[in-house]
């Protein structure tokens, strides 16, 4: 039996992360990357669309002008149309722009987006990006990794922030970018 | 909006400006797509779409084949001059056929004006219509609006003429429905026998001056001289409708502005318009034929969108 404080502490919107502990991830997850990439010149990142995009050009941003990592290759990938829910949804699938100027052929891709949650975008990703070519290898980025809620064999390599929620539950990233603040926080949806 | 408001595209006179805005948005990433170098996405997978084509077609066959093979369905193709259609087969005997194969999508060209319209309230498919009779084309006009809009910006407040055989073409109707719902001006050119007797009740003002057509428009579409779809004579010869209503280079460089020159093909190099012309850089011909592809592919996949598993 739920607890009345319980259900009044499910309904509201909790915190996660602020903006001082995102600073922090972004950090680590730049140096990380660097530890993997050095210089970055044979290494592409690639932004999902619509919300991994922000996360990708923070990052950029980052390497860029605090690690003064020159000349980074950055793209943003639409998957709407290798999605695996096609006429399987209520809401029509909305596409975004796909802005990616190189090919990706023998290049050391990495896709990043905000959460992790079944892999499915990941999966359409990974057939997306073969439409720029052959890429070397393949490593994927995540702010927060959803544990425990993946349909499909996917894994990040690179991850700012475990968090195990139940799945009526959602995690979501604010950007100042697009909601005025850095955050993440679970939103209990019932 | 993210859905069309119609299930099947009949003609442009049954949507509404969101819709070809929507499917011009949609066709902004699928020229996007076809300009990567592997120009396929796998979204139509599991949708089989028939080419029907009970009419001659090099350019809409190819673009519509290519359109829907960039979108990963399967398609069977039909061609009226080798088909049971001349054993005397009625066209919905022939679809049914067709759909009992399982099939979603219907694309289909016929030289009757209707045609679609009626193919759909008598069969289970959605109906793209690929041109029928000397009604609608509505992809034609669809690709030609957004060829301007790729070129000027927006197709609102810019003025358009159609030149030529407005009488027998399907292309001339379309574009003009299509071009008024985005808030265009729309003037026809041409002999004023090829010129049907009530167009101006559409809104459309007629101009026989070409010159005068010329200068007072942005965009030129010009039309080819229909002879197959022409039982009687209505001009004295091909010459003097040249001399009357072919574009040259030097009527182009007389006029004060560089207007732009559209053509939906097939051309008669040297009658409707020269060379020169068709091949300058006011003329964006080809453009029209890559959007042709994006625009078939917005089209089917907004269509197939709406079939539900």
């Amino acid at each position: 039996m739920y607890s009345k404080q319980r259900l009044v502490a499910a309904m509201a919107k909790k915190t996660l992360l602020n903006s001082k502990d995102i600073q922090i991830i972004l950090h680590r997850l730049a140096c990380q990357l660097i530890e993997n990439h050095t210089d970055f010149s044979n290494t592409v990142l690639i932004g999902l669309q619509p919300r991994g995009t922000f996360l990708a050009k923070r990052l950029v941003q980052l390497l860029e002008n605090e690690y003064k990592v020159k000349n980074i290759k950055l793209g943003l990938l639409d998957i709407t149309f290798y999605r695996d829910d096609f006429r399987r949804r209520e809401e029509p699938l909305k596409a975004s722009n796909t802005s990616i100027d190189f090919i990706v052929e023998d290049k050391r891709v990495v896709l990043i987006d905000d959460v992790l949650f079944s892999g499915r975008s990941i999966r359409a990703a990974l057939t997306a990006i073969q439409s720029f070519g052959r890429p070397l290898s393949v490593e994927l980025l995540v702010l927060i990794d959803r544990r425990f809620s993946r349909h499909l064999p996917i894994q990040p390599d690179y991850k700012g922030s475990q968090v195990d929620v139940i799945n009526s539950e959602k995690v979501k990233v604010s950007w100042v970018e697009n909601d005025k603040k850095d955050a993440v926080y679970i939103i209990n949806e019932n | 909006m993210d859905q069309l408001s119609v299930e099947h595209l009949l003609g442009i006179k049954y949507l509404k400006k969101e819709d070809i805005e929507l499917i011009f948005k949609t066709a902004d990433h699928f020229k996007e797509v076809i300009n990567r170098p592997i120009k396929k996405v796998p979204s139509l997978r599991d949708i089989t779409i028939a080419n029907l084509f009970f009419e001659n077609s090099t350019r809409t066959k190819l673009s519509f084949e290519l359109a829907e093979k960039r979108l990963s369905a399967d398609i069977i193709n039909f061609s009226a001059s080798q088909s049971s259609v001349k054993k005397g087969e009625t066209l919905i005997d022939t679809v049914n056929n067709i759909l009992s194969m399982k099939v979603d999508i219907v694309v289909m060209r016929h030289p009757n004006a209707g045609a679609g319209v009626f193919l759909s309230k008598h069969v289970n498919a959605r109906i793209v219509n690929a041109g029928d009779g000397a009604h609608e084309h509505p992809t034609q006009a669809l690709l030609d609006s957004y060829s301007i809009r790729e070129k000027l910006g927006s197709v609102k407040g810019k003025k358009i003429v159609i030149i030529g055989d407005i009488l027998h073409s399907r292309v001339a109707l379309s574009n003009i429905f299509a071009l008024q719902l985005q808030g265009a001006t729309v003037k026809v050119c041409g002999p004023t026998t090829l010129i049907p007797k009530y167009i101006t009740e559409l809104g459309v003002a007629v101009e026989t001056n070409l010159k005068k057509a010329l200068q007072w428009c942005d965009v030129a579409n010009v039309l080819r001289v229909q002879h197959e779809r022409m039982d009687i004579k209505y001009f004295p010869s091909i010459r003097e409708y040249t001399q009357l209503f072919g574009i040259n280079k030097q009527l182009l460089d007389s006029l004060n502005k560089k207007i732009i020159i559209m053509h939906p093909g097939p051309i008669n190099r040297g009658v409707e318009i020269t060379s020169d012309v068709a091949d300058s850089e006011q003329s964006i011909i080809l453009n029209q034929v890559e959007n042709g592809v994006a625009i078939r592919m917005a089209a089917i996949y907004l269509l197939a969108q709406q079939i539900k598993k």
